[in-house]
């Protein structure tokens, strides 16, 4: 919003400060100046200003002037609303408010003899040339140009009428079905029984408070004008702007609650304007009055304020007099509340007609706060007795953090919505996919069920822009569900493309592969308690293994029995989809059950003084035989001796033919109350050979 | 080793003695000097210690033999000195290793770069959540958090923004789609802000409260340099007995000199936000020029950071119909929020709101 110093200062005459220290003491106390343009020598300054939602009423020069003499304690000067007597007329114009919800209040001038030209100056400083120059305002008709003088003057939306036009007289009320209305900006609109209008005795004539209507409008051959001032009901006029998506100065105004007094005084400056180029009043001016209306408004009723609550609310001031009885009065009644004394230090306050947003009591604590000054009032610290609770699943949270950041993974943050092919791709349950009723893009058109569509989106925008090596993990929340009813699940997803971090140049690399990303899945889950932890795989025909992965190079994580996530390779198919060549690498997690599991405690056990002993075996197994079975088998032996087994290497060999491959098993034995005796490693070794070798293992020859 | 042979000793005398004991160590000594390598001291082990081949093996075995009864003490003294310093000499070269020579053949070249394992990094934005947070645990506030989705009524209106209140315009929803039959109270939409947990927390703890809210938040707004429909905010509530506006201020000055460092200073302006009254934006002093003005204050030397004010209260009466507790004449609160987002950019130096989001390995890396 524009501001004009110099049109402020014409209701300030005892105004001394400069404008740079006006702006900044407006600013200090919520009427916000965002920018400050010199307009040269005797124009003064236009202020770019950005007024809080909650102050209509400063949204105009006479408001903001009206604050500045709170603030300065200077005069503010009243309107001139002197008028050329009326000629009588033969009967008072007919006005009618029916729609007594929505309307409180119509005032109607009858101005005659008319002439619409150019508009001219009628005050004795050619403030309409000079102000609209200034604000780059154009100039288009004395009647337009009135009604935007008085709005920007005072923030009171008016309307002329071609009185020729109104058949009868006024009548607010609601459309009535059917009915239609073309309205000033050329649009034939068909009208919602909700809708209120100004309408006259046979057809609506404008949107009450939006917008005038097309056929009643003044044009250069209008004689006779009817000069409405209004006062309509926010929401009645918020829901008729919104039925037909207009915003109008005047909808904005009356939406956020208009000053019930204003109408009678903005009538008389746009007849004043309308006047000057001849033309006289018929009839005094017609006043209808909504007695429920005012009573919520004008003549609400006077609020009880006690300085022992603006205190107990404000604390404490750096000048040690602090908030006191003549503060709070001097604040107020510059503001234009009246205050009468209701006890010691205790008041009456009766509220300004302009100032709807006040209400309460807390309303002016806040006003009194405001015009003293925030930063006049002390810096405290509230005194604390309670304690503090940790979210639960802050530890685990961090754990995996952790984990993932020590694997060389940096932490994402990727969109909460993603396409419906996504969704229908990855939601672990398809039907429970939530769309959005008014989506940023058809890309983002639903919440996200799962973290795998924005981890795909982040790892290809990095091999899109040749950064070959990606480990990505994002922690984040997942939705499913319906319209009556949405459920949020913390996931975590990570995905890992390229060379294996450790790289240098004198040793080869090699492309991250399957088991490096399980490496990192088992890293994360031995975090966690569990009493059973495995992996398995399900044909492709079952169903079960989500679609985005590769069907043979994929994983189910199952911890106590509990699914808690997939892995594996992105499914060719879809890696084609999105033109990525390299083999990309995901996991997924289901923390809602992951989170059901404790973090793992670390406990000490007791370390053997005596010497491990380390033998290998060589094995040669069929195809079908995973390690898995040799794993178990050797776990199913319970031997406290065998206190280590892994795979140290797997190969293939032509040698011994194409069903077979060859493992190399490393077993350590160990007692921790002895040394082992040769006699009882040959025995150890001999039930391990007979346990593989029920597994389905042989030894190599 | 060219050592000669022990020769056959003729006269038993004292300077005799001393002048062949003195010539042994000699050899010992010179040889000692010249040894390389583990197999060279092993060598000369075994030249003068070794059982039976060994020089002094020789010296004791031809020696002390041929010596008189009365030179034989004597005798035997030289040769303990003497085999005193064979050790001596051995344990030096097995302590010293292997010769600067014998280590220059191993050099390599240690300019090449180190073989580097990646150290993931923390994101910008839970960094900077984090920090925010930390502060205020440590002035007893806990951690709470809410849903993503939440409903109309503690997305608005008991944030006091009742339906169809034009300050429900500033913040433009993303709504779940087929809420249209839905009662208005209980349509579903993406929170705008981290603020209904104020009221889902008052709901279910009676005061005194002291929370801290950190989570994502949505609006429909189109993404530019600086705005993003996905972002995040950390919001504060503190409810009590006694809790005044000026607690307010000290709090969140505290608040900004523990983030942004002890010469900030903070200034508050009348704002408004429909669930708290008054209601402030504060301003830090900025941290780039120090309050004398730049570009990146716009040369007003003060930067907008955050939203207060104390708890509105409709706000509490809502809580109230609970929590019986929260009765607006009995406490009062305050409550604050900030937009993370803003705050990392201002301290990372970052331009794009959007690189937060883009999951670029080289943005992300610049935070290890």
């Amino acid at each position: 919003m524009k501001i004009l110093t110099k049109w402020l200062r014409a209701y300030l005459p005892e105004l001394s400060v400069d404008d740079l220290r006006l702006a900044e003491d407006l600013t200090l106390r919520g009427i916000a100046v965002e920018g400050i343009f010199d307009l040269g020598p005797g124009n003064g300054s236009l202020y770019e200003m950005d007024i809080t939602t909650n102050r209509v009423d400063a949204m105009n020069h006479y408001g903001i002037a009206r604050e500045v003499a709170a603030i300065y304690g200077v005069a503010l000067q009243p309107f001139d609303l002197a008028l050329p007597a009326h000629k009588p007329a033969a009967a008072v114009f007919p006005v009618r408010i029916e729609a007594e919800d929505a309307c409180g209040r119509f005032t109607a001038r009858v101005l005659r003899g008319i002439t619409i030209t150019d508009s001219r100056d009628w005050f004795t400083q050619a403030e309409v040339d000079t102000y609209f120059k200034l604000l780059e305002q154009k100039k288009i008709s004395s009647a337009v140009d009135a009604t935007n003088f008085v709005w920007l003057a005072m923030g009171q939306p008016t309307h002329a009428f071609d009185l020729d036009k109104i058949e009868g007289g006024i009548v607010v009320r609601r459309a009535r079905k059917g009915e239609k209305l073309k309205t000033l900006d050329g649009i034939e609109r068909t009208l919602d029984p909700e809708d209120l209008v100004v309408a006259d005795h046979a057809k609506p004539l404008a949107l009450a408070g939006v917008m005038g209507g097309w056929d009643s409008m003044i044009t250069p051959a209008t004689k006779s004008v009817l000069v409405e001032a209004a006062w309509f009901e926010p929401m009645a006029v918020r829901r008729t702007a919104r039925r037909h998506g207009l915003h109008t100065d005047a909808s904005h105004r009356f939406e956020r609650g208009a000053d019930f007094n204003a109408a009678p005084v903005a009538s008389a400056l746009v007849s004043r304007i309308l006047l000057a180029a001849g033309g006289s009043i018929e009839g005094d001016l017609v006043d209808v009055r909504v007695p429920a209306l005012e009573a919520r408004t004008a003549a609400r009723k006077p609020i009880a304020l006690a300085l022992s609550e603006v205190q107990r609310i404000l604390g404490a001031t750096t000048d040690a007099d602090g908030i006191t009885d003549a503060t709070v009065e001097g604040v107020l009644a510059a503001l234009g509340c009246m205050l009468a004394p209701a006890a010691t230090n205790a008041w009456s306050v009766t509220l300004p007609s302009w100032r709807l947003d006040i209400e309460r009591e807390i309303d002016l604590i806040e006003e009194v706060a405001r015009v003293y000054g925030y930063n006049r009032f002390a810096n405290t610290l509230p005194a604390f007795g309670g304690g503090v609770t940790a979210l639960p699943f802050a530890q685990s949270e961090s754990a995996l953090r952790e984990t993932l950041r020590s694997a060389g993974f940096h932490e994402a943050i990727a969109s909460t919505f993603c396409s419906a092919s996504d969704a229908a791709l990855t939601a672990p349950q398809p039907g429970l996919v939530v769309p959005l009723g008014n989506p940023l893009s058809e890309e983002a058109g639903v919440l996200r069920p799962s973290l795998i569509p924005g981890m795909l989106t982040m790892v290809a925008g990095n091999l899109h822009r040749d950064v070959s090596d990606v480990r990505l993990f994002e922690l984040g929340t997942v939705f499913s569900g319906t319209a009556e009813k949405v459920d949020e699940r913390p996931a975590l997803a990570f995905a890992a493309a390229g060379l294996l971090a450790e790289q240098s140049p004198l040793h080869p690399s090699r492309s991250i592969d399957f088991h490096d990303l399980k490496g990192v899945v088992e890293q994360l889950l031995t975090r966690f308690q569990t009493r059973t932890l495995y992996f398995d795989r399900f044909a492709p025909e079952a169903g079960l293994t989500p679609a985005w992965l590769h069907p043979f190079r994929s994983a189910r994580i199952v911890a106590d029995g509990t699914t808690v996530g997939w892995f594996g390779q992105l499914h060719p198919r879809e890696a084609a989809a999105r033109k990525l060549k390299d083999t990309i690498l995901l996991c997924e997690l289901y923390l809602d059950r992951l989170y059901r599991l404790p973090l793992r405690k670390p406990a000490a056990r007791e370390i053997s003084r005596f010497q491990p002993v380390r033998r290998d075996f060589s094995l040669v197994l069929d195809q079908s035989v995973p390690w898995e079975q040799i794993d178990a088998a050797l776990a199913a032996l319970s031997l406290p001796e065998i206190v280590d087994w892994r795979v140290r290497e797997v190969f293939r060999d032509a040698k011994l033919g194409a069903r077979d491959y060859s493992l190399l098993l490393g077993v350590t034995f160990q007692a921790g109350d002895r040394t082992l005796r040769d006699e009882e490693l040959q025995s150890y070794q001999a039930q391990v050979i007979d346990a593989v070798g029920k597994a389905g293992a042989r030894l190599r020859s | 080793m060219t050592n000669e042979a022990i020769p056959n000793l003729t006269a038993f005398d004292e300077a005799a003695l001393d002048h062949a004991f003195a010539a042994l160590e000699r050899q010992a000594r010179a040889a000692a000097a010249a040894l390389s390598g583990p197999e060279a001291v092993e060598a000369f082990r075994l030249e003068w210690l070794g059982r039976k081949q060994g020089r002094l093996n020789d010296v004791s075995s031809r020696w002390l033999k041929a010596a008189p009864p009365e030179a034989k003490k004597s005798l035997g003294q030289r040769f303990n000195a003497l085999k005193a310093v064979v050790e001596g000499l051995l344990d030096a070269a097995l302590g010293a290793g292997p010769s600067d020579a014998a280590l220059a053949a191993e050099a390599i070249d240690i300019t090449l770069p180190g073989t580097r394992r990646l150290t993931g990094a923390e994101h910008p934005i839970t960094r900077t959540l984090n920090e925010i947070v930390a502060v205020f645990t440590a002035l007893g506030y806990s951690i709470g958090v809410g849903p993503e989705v939440e409903t109309d009524f503690y997305n608005f209106e008991c944030m006091n923004f009742p339906p169809g209140h034009p300050a429900r315009d500033t913040q433009d929803t993303l709504v779940v789609a087929g809420q249209a039959r839905r009662a208005q109270r209980d349509r579903l939409l993406l929170r705008t802000h981290t603020s209904p947990v104020q009221m889902r927390t008052m709901e279910q703890q009676p005061p005194p409260v002291r929370i801290v809210i950190p989570g994502k938040v949505h609006r429909n707004d189109a993404q530019d340099a600086t705005h993003s429909p996905i972002f995040h905010q950390v919001e504060g509530l503190c409810v009590d007995t006694n809790i005044t506006f000026s607690d307010l201020k000290g709090t969140l000055d505290h608040a900004m000199k523990a983030l942004f460092g002890s010469s900030v200073k903070t200034r508050f302006f009348p704002s408004f936000f429909p669930f708290t009254e008054p209601s402030a934006d504060v301003q830090i002093s900025c941290i780039f020029c120090g309050g004398k003005g730049c570009r990146k204050c716009k040369h007003s030397g003060w930067i907008e950071l955050l939203g207060c004010g104390m708890v509105d209260p409709a706000v509490f009466a809502f809580a109230a119909e609970k929590q019986p507790a929260y009765d607006p004449k009995k406490i009062s609160g305050f409550a604050f929020g900030m937009g993370v987002e803003r705050i990392a950019m201002m301290k990372y130096g970052i331009s794009e709101i959007g690189q937060f989001y883009a999951g670029d390995m080289r943005f992300l890396g610049q935070f290890v």
